[in-house]
């Protein structure tokens, strides 16, 4: 399974970390510093896979960002790295060419597509359109919300008035 | 009020935050943000709680603590809304995780959404349920998503699936539930729901021997014809991935398919067809595909044994292993070290690759093919193989150096065919990477090499010879110098010379100038110089012409100041000086170590190893560094069985090197002079020893015994030691009442009555042959402080000789113990031997005193040997 997913830029700034395993807070920022001191220096030839603390971290980088999941020994690395570009693929389609300013100001949503595409470090939807289907309802759901509210406090303002 | 919409806060927040051009002010920015959010939330706010949380989990991700945000979360999941909701649920698996008690607040408004009309909000709880929820929430909740798996909403199905794989990781009792819903799954045509059944019934196999049966009998055909279907798939746009339909289902099948066939002929029987096909027929030219036949492969290697398809397996390896990708060949490394158990011949066929990919610039890669190439290595290849890495150590980087030499270094000592081999490629690994090496294996090194006495020459000459071009790998340095010191005779000489050697003339000052280096050098350690040290005193018996060149460099060190050090380096400076007629004997070589018995106690890894291969050095008393606490038996097993020399000349030595005025002082003819001598050799002996082991009593006992027999004048025995303890007596620190003793000299002794509370005797040992009498007296003002008197009556007919007390007390009491009056027992309580002991309670008052002793004496030319531990001392001591 995979036991956290973290996203690192290229200077060393978390942009996005998932927890499936639990770690205190404590741990998760020791384990984020030593990640990213690891990763981050690798040569650009290497392989995608650093052997940390008897799990495998499997990294891989999209223009300044480093997409990170850790994963059991006996699990299949190559699986997860297309996971990996999986991942990527939604974001990309769902902000359309996707950069890391996007990840940034809209962190939230990165964190929801995330959460249509692993629970519990498992992965649970192949089809990228499925989950940008998933998404996109949800969204609506939102604006729905949001135009209701707007329109109720228009009534209500104009109500008092 | 929705936070996310444009000109909301939280968008100016982050760019204030990114704004910052330096961390202080990054945290000022934070600190006021984290303010205005904690009195918001202590206003009860719900317009702006929502966007707190976005914003805390934006200051989360930074590394602030946002404790003080978690039941906002919960509040934002209590509502009836889905925005508020999602952002709660969002916070709640950022911000919190299964070990806060916070997280059992939140299961009832679980176990609400688990139920809701919605099937987004449904989607929320058990994602939020999937990621992070606890054993004890698992077992609430798990029938709302036992539930939840019949769902209508296959989105639904597929979270509530990976749901149940959290609640059985947690809670594996509760697997057999859900085996039942989870193989309904498997027939299912949404592959989300498909892939997450398949994953869920690969783990339940793990968790429950019932499912794992259940599965066999019921699903295997099922999920042979499933991976059929989609392995044949015509091309499917979304799921589609290289030319692939659904990778990650074809990975997801394979896998549960090995869970099913490991140890079960009849059902790997029936997916040996589709695993061929999968194995024959993946496109290659993609990464998909080869995480496909990966996983292929390995279904291969666990399921019962096919050689057909075994074989296909190895060979997909083979063709993995020469990738040009360095992935795959990670990978081809990682799955070659399982198939290693399965067919080793096949592994065995790619050696080559394997330790080419030790070379490898890739770190990950390396690690990998140098724990692959240690399990290959055997009796047969053991030495090209070992030749090719020690070559490759010398164009290593530093920082793999450490594993790879601890490789070799185990590969060499487990699979070593000869000595001379054995020798030879240490020796290489030593002046390659000798920084590298640890401490047991260059131990182990010289137990070897003292155990191959043919090869003493030759050793002697090759470390002489590395010594010249790696001086700088401090365990090269350190075995050379051992070897120069025991053999060095046999270097100059040219003894055994070996068809094999090169002709080599080293002078003795040649010898000498290895050892002056290795201690002058700025880099070396103290156990180096100590080292040398003992060499050097070897070598000033091997070597008479070069003895004062030797003097010299031995007094160099007397300043020194390492006490271990200055102190070897006077001891040794007055054994050369005035020590001629013992010296020899002294320094002989060292006798054979035993082999087995090193072995056997590097096992039980004690830190006694240490000492047992660094030489003659570790067993002067004060190297031998023992928890005080340690049972007498032990501590005196130890100093014994470290002796090299016969435990005779064991004593001379000690004798030799701590009472440094013994032996001249001792042939002065005076009275006087005859106690004092002793005793400051025996007080200096004694501080140093309380420094670090206040036990080592059997080596002042040693001292003292042998020092009284040795002394020409024993007719003068009766007075001095009277005289001695008289002198003791009147010092007010060791104010003990020799009433007996005084009584001869002085009738009423006025110290008596000086002395504190006067405490009953005790019979502290009585056996058929001997009684042990204890005398207590304390000095007023010092409580902590016992002087005993311990008088010792024969109780047989036969006299005792070399009589010799020793005791041992526990960390909390500091023993000193004097000399005793004489070491012959007369016959018959005729007559007794005393001797006088001070104990030192730290814990006065708490504790009382407790002691174990051993008593050692010759009873008609045989030794005895008695022990007795002392628990009945009067109370208040």
């Amino acid at each position: 399974m995979i036991h956290f997913v973290l996203l690192i830029s290229r200077q060393g700034k978390v942009r996005l970390t998932k927890w499936y395993s639990p770690y205190s807070q404590k741990e998760r920022t020791k384990v984020i510093r030593e990640l990213s001191g690891v990763i981050l220096t690798r040569g650009p030839k290497l392989c995608n896979f650093v052997e940390w603390k008897g799990y495998k971290v499997v990294y891989k980088r999209y223009a300044s960002l480093y997409f990170c999941m850790c994963i059991d020994q006996e699990d299949n690395e190559l699986e997860i790295l297309e996971i990996i570009h999986h991942y990527v693929e939604i974001l990309d389609r769902y902000f359309g060419s996707v950069c890391e300013l996007d990840l940034i100001f809209n962190f939230h949503k990165a964190y929801y597509i995330l959460d249509e595409l692993l629970i519990a470090g498992e992965l649970q939807e192949p089809s990228k359109k499925t989950v940008a289907r998933l998404i996109s309802a949800q969204d609506s759901l939102v604006e729905t919300a949001k135009e209701q509210r707007s329109t109720i406090s228009n009534i209500i303002a104009q109500a008092t008035k | 009020m929705n936070p996310f919409s444009s000109g909301t806060r939280l968008r100016d927040m982050i760019r204030a935050i990114r704004a910052c051009k330096t961390a202080a002010e990054e945290r000022a920015v934070v600190r006021k943000e984290c303010a205005a959010i904690r009195s918001s939330i202590n206003e009860n706010d719900h317009d702006y709680r929502h966007r707190n949380i976005a914003k805390l989990m934006f200051i989360h991700m930074l590394g602030y603590p946002t404790h003080f945000g978690q039941m906002e979360c919960l509040k934002l999941i209590a509502s009836a809304e889905f925005p508020e909701k999602r952002i709660g649920y969002l916070g709640l698996m950022l911000l919190l995780d299964e070990r806060q008690e916070v997280l059992m607040l939140v299961t009832n408004s679980l176990k609400q959404d688990l139920n809701h009309a919605n099937q987004y909000i449904v989607g929320l709880a058990l994602c939020a349920l999937g990621n992070i929820c606890s054993a004890e929430m698992a077992r609430d909740l798990a029938p709302e998503v036992e539930r939840l798996l019949q769902f209508r909403d296959p989105n639904t199905r597929k979270k509530a699936a990976l749901c149940a794989i959290r609640i059985i990781k947690k809670v594996p009792d509760l697997a057999e539930n859900f085996i039942n819903p989870a193989a309904a799954l498997l027939k299912e045509k949404h592959h989300g729901v498909l892939i997450t059944g398949v994953q869920l019934c690969t783990d339940l196999c793990k968790v429950s021997a019932e499912a794992l049966e259940y599965c066999r009998k019921k699903c295997t055909g099922g999920l042979v014809r499933t991976l059929k279907d989609v392995a044949n798939s015509p091309y499917a746009p979304e799921y589609d991935i290289a030319g692939i339909t659904d990778p990650f289902l074809h990975i997801r099948l394979l896998r549960l398919l090995r869970v099913l066939g490991q140890g079960d002929a009849d059902v790997s029987d029936l997916m040996n067809d589709i695993l061929a096909q999968v194995a024959t027929k993946t496109e290659t030219n993609k990464n998909a595909g080869n995480a496909i036949l990966y996983e292929c492969v390995e279904t291969i290697m666990s399921i019962e044994d096919n050689g057909g398809l075994r074989v296909l397996a190895i060979n997909i390896l083979g063709r993995f292993l020469s990738n040009r990708d360095n992935n795959i060949r990670y990978v081809a490394l990682n799955m070659l070290m399982k198939a290693i158990t399965v067919d080793t011949q096949a592994v065995q066929r790619h050696r080559a690759t394997i330790v080419e990919c030790v070379k490898d610039s890739d770190a990950s890669i390396r690690k990998r093919a140098l724990e692959l190439v240690y399990l290959l290595v055997n009796e047969s290849n053991v030495k090209p193989l070992t030749k090719e890495l020690i070559e490759y150590l010398e164009r290593s980087d530093q920082e793999f150096k450490g594993d790879l030499t601890a490789k070799i270094c185990s590969i060499i000592a487990k699979f070593s065919p000869e000595k001379i081999w054995y020798i030879d490629q240490m020796l290489k690994v030593l002046s390659e990477a000798g920084n590298f090496v640890k401490d047991e294996v260059w131990h182990a090194l010289i137990v070897v090499i003292s155990n191959a006495s043919d090869l003493h020459g030759y050793t002697v000459r090759a470390l002489y010879r590395a010594f010249q071009t790696s001086a700088e790998q401090e365990t090269l340095v350190r075995v050379a110098v051992w070897c120069i010191g025991e053999y060095g005779d046999l270097l100059v000489k040219n003894v055994g010379v070996l068809d094999i050697e090169d002709p080599i003339t080293v002078t003795e000052s040649d010898a000498v100038d290895v050892v002056e280096v290795a201690i002058k050098h700025h880099t070396s350690d103290l156990t180096t110089k100590a080292m040398s040290l003992i060499a050097l005193l070897k070598l000033s018996s091997r070597f008479p012409s070069s003895s004062e060149r030797i003097q010299d460099i031995i007094i160099q060190n007397r300043g020194s100041l390492v006490l271990e050090l200055q102190q070897r380096s006077i001891e040794f400076n007055s054994v050369i000086e005035k020590h001629h007629n013992i010296r020899s004997a002294l320094v002989e070589r060292m006798p054979v170590l035993d082999e087995a018995t090193f072995i056997g106690r590097r096992a039980g890894s004690t830190p006694a190893t240490v000492s047992t291969s660094n030489g003659p050095s570790l067993n002067l008393p004060n190297g031998v560094t023992k928890p005080p606490a340690a049972p007498l038996v032990d501590l005196l097993d130890l100093s014994s069985d470290d002796a090299p020399a016969p435990s005779s000349s064991g004593a001379d030595f000690l004798q030799d090197l701590l009472g440094v005025d013994l032996s001249p002082a001792s042939k002065q003819p005076g009275i006087s002079g005859t106690n004092q001598a002793p005793r400051t050799g025996t007080d200096v002996l004694l501080d140093l020893l309380s420094i670090e082991t206040p036990p080592a009593s059997p080596i002042t006992d040693i001292l003292s015994s042998s020092q009284v027999y040795k002394s020409p004048h024993a007719s003068l025995e009766g007075l001095s030691s009277p005289s001695a303890l008289s002198t003791r007596a009147a010092t007010p620190a060791g104010a003990a009442p020799m009433m007996d003793l005084l009584d001869g000299f002085v009738p009423n002794s006025p110290i008596s009555e000086d002395n504190g509370p006067v405490y009953p005797s005790i019979v502290a040992f009585e056996s058929s042959s001997l009684r042990i009498m204890f005398n207590f007296s304390k000095a007023r003002g010092n409580p902590q402080t016992t002087s005993i008197q311990a008088t010792f009556t024969n109780l047989s007919p036969n006299v005792y000789t070399d009589f010799i007390f020793q005791a041992a007390v526990p960390k909390f009491l500091q023993l000193h113990l004097d000399p005793a009056s004489s070491n012959t027992l007369p016959a018959g309580g005729n007559g007794s031997i005393t001797q006088n002991l001070r104990v030192i309670n730290s814990q006065h008052g708490k504790k009382s005193l407790v002691m174990r002793m051993r008593i050692a004496y010759k009873s008609n030319d045989e030794d005895i040997l008695e022990e007795g531990q002392v628990s009945n001392f009067p109370r208040g001591l």
